[in-house]
């Protein structure tokens, strides 16, 4: 998102999903769209069937491979270099778009010169993808009508998040593929309203619709509208700077509404010090999680069958959710317990339901202004920026000129991954998401369908490695990094290329954020969760 | 019967569906044709979705550690105990000593209200969701 916001001046999927449909190309790059966007994978395929061209990249054979006119198998953690490549040769053929550079963009000659040392050679050493498919990415990109990027965590969980996002922006913009139907970049958004508890300011240095903390005038609109004074104006810890503030002492208290980090973070015997080390842990969830066990106070809340809200899905749309049910025993929706802290504690809450906090959302959020109640509950939902309530809403972005005015150029040099394999851990590991289960499992594991489809860990490692290592399907083996181990099942597939293993973080019983490294990107501060060093062996 | 419109709890496609209610039991899932994310489709986590809803496993009431063990107390224990330890953490070691995880799960309103009350009462920006994971 910081790279997007950098580029574009807004972080957010640029196109909607019904775009897909009449798209001519999709660039899919770190996202295994099938199992965790299903619908959205639908598309895809259905769209490809129909004609459309799909060029993959992806270390892995993921069930997409099998529709991709072009997948090349980068090696992991190299996809500025492959991009910078792809560009050079856009620029160097002529294919790129003059006048769009020229008139929607700035910084253009510093990343010719930068992407010109990226030349196909160099790329084909660092990524391992031959100069002439290459080639044929470049090509099929660039001369495209209408061509979608699309990508997810594959792009963003490395020490060099941020970059492989700018670098795409980049590519997006030599093209001119930025600002009409179907033609975009796309971060696809992992959880039902990860996109929302953004827009809602619950990120350490913005209010809401992205109004910074440091900003004077930001600051002063929500003092008064807030009636308080002396808002903290410093950017606040990203939750990898709160953990490393547990573990240090300076952060003594957390509390935690509807996460488990204890499961979903890198490095969890670090996250599990960090919390123990608190004074005061509060957890608010549907279910007793491995971070609510350790919990000074538990608070039961409703799920979403037992609520009202709005929920912001991956393409902007806020869509209106109704209560079915009522709770179970004596739990509460989440609102109703924070507005009931509030009134403790002197803020004034006093809202009848979710439709009033929706009216102060309105009023403070400029790309929220015209998304109400009254019009959500009579349509499907409205994708912001909504600025007044004649607005219809906003399909595609920067559609004349960017968020920001111009989109700037923001060219990036390769850098490895923080850990790459050595002698003694000599296998990459790479983690995900398979389509049966989701995140760390507290609901999908109480499903039996999906329990009965996906009911334990495997690990995945080539035939050619798993020979060597006398390792067969369903062997039990043990992999370990520098910071854990974990035993799990095998499964022996060409789906991982050689010294690759890849699993999942579901399964409580194979925590493989045992293993995974902390080393994040400096800016977005985002874990390298998808690659570390380990190693592997049969359990006799 | 009574067919509720909701929104999927699982990924970021946001599809949208009708829960079926049987005397106050959800027994399964509809899927909104009309609705233009997933046009009257779902994928198999979110035919299953209503499944976990009933689960014995959900938490009813709160929970409050007493000599190392969670038992269950009131929703006034629990809350008067929340705002006590939280305020005299703020008071004793600064705002900046506590930390607030709002997600990527609840309702916008819910993390409105959450960022509103660790800035206002709390004055910390230390607020974050699992975005990165």
């Amino acid at each position: 998102m910081a790279g997007l916001a950098a580029a574009f001046g807004s972080g957010a999927m640029t196109n909607s999903i019904n775009e897909f449909d009449d798209a001519d190309l999709f660039f899919i790059i770190g996202s295994n769209t099938t199992a965790q966007h299903p619908l959205i994978g639908s598309r895809i395929i259905n769209a490809v069937e129909r004609g459309s061209k799909l060029i993959l990249f992806d270390p892995r054979e993921i069930p997409l491979a099998q529709f991709a006119t072009l997948h090349l198998r980068q090696n992991f953690g190299t996809d500025v270099a492959l991009l910078n490549g792809i560009m050079n040769i856009i620029i160097q053929e002529d294919l790129h778009d003059r006048l769009y550079v020229e008139g929607r963009t700035e910084g253009f000659e510093e990343l010719k010169k930068l992407v010109g040392r990226y030349t196909p050679k160099v790329v084909e050493q660092i990524t391992g993808i031959r100069s002439s498919e290459l080639y044929r990415a470049a090509v099929m990109y660039a001369q495209a009508d209408k061509a979608m990027i699309i990508y997810a965590m594959g792009i963003t969980q490395h020490v060099t998040g941020t970059d492989n996002v700018k670098t795409l922006a980049n590519l997006a913009m030599l093209t001119g593929h930025v600002g009409r139907p179907s033609t975009g970049v796309n971060p696809l958004r992992g959880q039902n309203n990860v996109q929302g508890a953004c827009d809602m300011g619950g990120l350490p240095g913005v209010f809401t619709g992205y109004q910074r903390v440091g900003d004077p005038a930001a600051v002063k609109k929500f003092e008064d509208a807030w009636s308080v004074s002396g808002l903290n104006t410093k950017g606040g810890l990203t939750i990898t700077g709160m953990m490393e503030a547990a573990h240090k002492g300076t952060l003594k208290a957390m509390y935690i509404m509807g996460e488990n980090p204890l499961v979903s973070d890198p490095d969890i015997t670090h996250v599990e010090q960090a919390l123990s080390n608190l004074d005061f842990l509060v957890v608010q969830d549907i279910f007793l999680s491995d971070t609510a066990a350790l919990a000074d106070v538990v608070l039961p809340a409703a799920s979403f069958a037992e609520k009202e809200g709005t929920y912001s899905n991956t393409e902007r749309r806020v869509q209106l959710a109704r209560a079915a049910v009522p709770p179970p025993g004596q739990a509460r929706s989440d609102w109703e317990i924070i507005a009931g802290l509030c009134s403790r504690l002197g803020l004034a809450a006093d809202y009848r339901g979710p439709a009033d906090i929706m009216k102060e959302i309105n009023a403070l959020t400029p790309s929220y202004g015209g998304i109400t109640y009254s019009r959500l509950s009579a349509g499907h939902g409205l994708q912001w920026p909504c600025p007044n309530v004649d607005h219809p809403g906003t399909v595609f972005l920067h559609r004349e000129q960017f968020t920001k005015g111009k989109g700037s150029f923001l060219p990036c040099e390769f850098k490895p991954a923080a850990e790459t394999p050595d002698d003694e851990y000599d296998f990459t590991l790479t983690t995900g998401r398979i389509y049966f289960q989701y995140h760390t499992g507290t609901m999908t594991r109480r499903i039996d369908l999906l329990e009965r489809e996906a009911p334990e860990p495997l690990v995945e490692i080539n035939p050619e490695d798993a020979k060597k290592l006398g390792i067969r399907s369903n062997d039990l083996v043990e992999l370990e990094s520098r910071r854990g181990s974990i035993q799990l099942k095998a499964e022996v597939t060409p789906r991982v290329p050689k010294r690759v293993l890849f699993t999942t973080f579901h399964f409580r019983e194979a925590p493989v954020n045992r293993l995974t490294n902390s080393a994040f990107d400096p800016v977005a501060e985002i874990p390298e969760l998808k690659g570390c060093s380990v190693k592997i062996r049969r359990c006799s | 019967m009574a067919r509720i419109p909701t929104i999927c709890p699982f990924c970021g496609c946001g599809c949208s569906f009708y829960l079926v209610v049987h005397d106050g039991q959800v027994t399964g899932v509809e899927p909104s044709p009309d609705n233009p994310v997933n046009k009257g489709m779902l994928c198999a986590k979110g035919w299953n979705s209503y499944e976990f809803v009933h689960s014995p496993d959900r938490l009813k009431v709160p929970l409050i550690r007493k000599n190392g063990e969670l038992v269950e107390g009131t929703w006034d224990e629990a809350l008067d105990l929340v705002c006590s330890r939280l305020i005299g953490i703020r008071d004793s070691s600064g705002p900046d000593a506590l930390g607030f995880l709002c997600s990527a799960k609840v309702s916008n309103e819910e993390n409105y209200l959450f960022m509103k009350l660790a800035r206002v009462v709390f004055k910390t920006n230390n607020v974050d969701h699992c975005a990165r994971l």
